[in-house]
Order: structure tokens, then C-alpha cells, then sequence
């Protein structure tokens, strides 16, 4: 068993990832640099959460161009391992079509609601509007489907903290791409108690329809300790590795 | 070869709430600027492409920008050729 994760231009939750895999999970990891093309001895590949490229034109517009991107539809094609995306790795794996729907810019009501009635005007909060801000938080999770290899360690309809830190994290796809994300049971994890950024159907977490591509905005790095929260991430990446170890 | 000079305008798609185009919108009313409605806010990217002819040119681009400059599932492009 053998796990890498990529390291952008940009990315900054790399060693954090590297570290929980390495050192928590325990098992070989490698960080692996975005022109790297050989990706066969790998059981587990994560995309990282940052800023690879700057975010410049899109979050993950550039990135998906990278060579270690560029390999991945064969790897993913012939079912060598699994993937997952982090954050900007979600993103990077929207913006390269191996994950339905794009991530796009946060919108956040309830600063808005604030901001109108400080301003005296009376007005409630207008249908439809919202604010756009990077948002920095701890959020509620709640499982929607824990017969996947990243979810089979949590109960089904199981409440979960885990961070978000993103100005692009609001999920849209069209309606036909969310009808069969609901019928193949493809959403993992939906916002709990409040929807921090407008996802469509409170979507935090998807898979592919054949279960061996992962994309998440949440961190669950950050989480993966005791000391740093409910370390509820952690189970994220033992969950995978425990699949990855089966299927070899 | 002829040098033309390209501009790609990219905005979120009429279906997709625009939050920067609601808070632009916002603003123009406040300053004075009545009667605005569907603001949207997106970008413009410019270059200058040598090419055999506009529409070859364009075509490229059209390619391109759908492949990379736009994101076909959020936003909407339209491509500007002009012969330098």
C-alpha cells in the first residue's frame, strides 16, 4: 500500500495531508511533484487543498492542465487506485471533467441579512441575494451514504465536524447531473444546520459513479487529531486506506 | 499571417445566481445609478493571435475557450476578433 499526494505550485495542505497519511494512518507516502507522470505504484492519490496557480482565472483551471492530471483519466480509467480531491483538489478534479458540476463562488446570506438590518433600511433578507466571501469555519456534516470507501467508518445520517476554508465551495450542477448524483447515492456529505456557502442540495462531498474518485471542500486533515477538533478526518483517511489495502 | 487582436468575455451563466454582479448591482443604486437590473460580473481576457485569417482565428479561440478560458457548466463566453 502506497499513497501520494500531489504537490502544486500554490498547494498548502499538502504536508498537512502527507503528515496524517504518514504518521497517523501509517502508511508509505510519497509527496509527489505535479509533473510527475507514473502514478501505477500508487493505491491512493490526493489532490491537496490551496491555491494551486493563485486560483488565477478559475480555482483549479490551470491545475487540470498539470501532467499529474493530464495521467490521471487512465489511472482512473483502468481502476488502479483511488482518488481524492481536497478543496482545491475538488476543484482541480470539477475543472478536469473527472468530477460532475464546478465549484464556484461562495454565497453567503446571512452576512447579508446582517449588513441590511445594521444599515436601518428595514429590509429583510431579499430572496435570491447573497454575498460572496471566503468563508473560514469549522461546519456540521451529515453522512448521507456510508457504504463508500471514504464514508464506511461513520453511521449512516451521522453528524460530523470537519473545517472548510474556500471562496469557491458553492457546488452547481445541472439538474439532470443532481438527479444522478441522487440516484447513484454519489452525494457523501451534505452541510448540516446551515448551507455555509449555497451548494445546490447542501453538497459537500461527491463520488464518481463507479466509487474510486472523491471530491470534498470540507478538510479533513485539519481535523485528524484529537487535539485539533472531534478528529472525526481522520477516519476519512483510515476509511480509504482500509479500501485501498482490501483491493490490493 | 495576419495579427489580430482577440478579447474573450466570460460571465456566470443567465441561470446561475451571480453574487458579485448582486453587490455591483447594489452599489450602482446606492451611488445614483437607477434602473440597472441583471448585473453580472465576469472577465475579459485579451491577446494577440497570429492567424491566416479572422476565422480561422476565431475558431481557434472558440476552441480553446471552451476547453479552458470558460467553464462551460457556470459560465458563458463570447469571442471578439479585430484585425491589427
Amino acid at each position: 500500500m502506497r499513497a501520494a499526494v500531489v504537490v502544486f505550485p500554490g498547494s498548502n495542505c499538502d504536508h498537512d495531508t502527507y503528515y496524517v497519511l504518514k504518521e497517523l494512518v501509517g502508511v508509505e507516502t510519497d509527496l509527489l511533484w505535479y509533473r510527475q507522470t507514473q502514478l501505477d505504484r500508487y493505491d491512493l492519490i490526493v489532490l491537496p487543498g490551496g491555491f494551486s496557480y493563485g486560483d488565477y482565472l478559475r480555482a483549479g483551471a490551470i491545475a487540470r492542465f498539470a501532467p499529474v492530471v493530464q495521467a490521471l483519466p487512465e489511472y482512473i480509467e483502468k481502476q488502479r487506485g483511488i482518488v481524492l480531491g481536497i478543496c482545491n483538489g475538488f476543484q482541480i478534479l470539477t475543472e478536469a471533467g473527472l468530477l460532475p458540476g464546478a465549484l464556484t463562488k461562495n454565497l453567503t446570506r446571512s452576512h447579508l441579512t446582517r449588513s441590511l438590518s445594521a444599515s436601518g433600511e428595514g429590509q429583510g433578507e431579499v430572496e435570491g441575494q447573497g454575498e460572496v466571501r471566503f468563508i473560514c469555519k469549522t461546519v456540521k456534516l451529515r453522512v448521507e451514504n456510508n457504504a463508500t470507501p471514504l464514508t464506511q467508518l461513520f453511521r449512516y445520517g451521522q453528524i460530523i465536524e470537519l473545517p472548510i476554508a474556500h471562496g469557491e465551495g458553492r457546488y452547481v450542477a445541472p439538474q439532470d447531473i443532481i438527479e444522478r448524483l441522487k440516484r447513484n447515492r454519489q452525494i457523501l456529505l451534505t452541510y448540516y444546520g446551515e448551507n455555509p456557502n449555497g451548494s445546490m442540495e447542501n453538497i459537500a462531498a461527491i463520488m464518481n459513479e463507479t466509487g474510486t474518485v472523491f471530491g470534498m471542500m470540507p478538510h479533513p486533515e485539519r481535523n485528524s487529531e484529537k487535539l485539533l477538533g472531534t478528529g472525526d478526518g481522520l477516519k476519512i483517511f483510515q476509511a480509504l486506506v482500509t479500501s485501498c489495502q482490501l483491493s490490493v | 499571417m495576419k495579427e489580430f487582436l482577440v478579447r474573450v468575455v466570460v460571465e456566470p451563466k443567465p441561470e446561475l445566481l451571480d453574487p458579485q454582479g448582486q453587490a455591483v448591482e447594489r452599489a450602482l443604486n446606492e451611488l445614483g445609478l437607477k434602473n440597472v437590473s441583471q448585473t453580472r460580473v465576469g472577465k475579459c481576457i485579451t491577446f494577440r493571435l497570429k492567424a491566416i485569417s479572422a476565422s480561422q482565428a476565431r475558431q481557434r479561440v472558440t476552441e480553446i475557450a471552451q476547453k479552458f478560458l470558460a467553464n462551460p457548466v457556470i459560465e458563458r463566453f463570447c469571442v471578439e476578433v479585430e484585425e491589427l
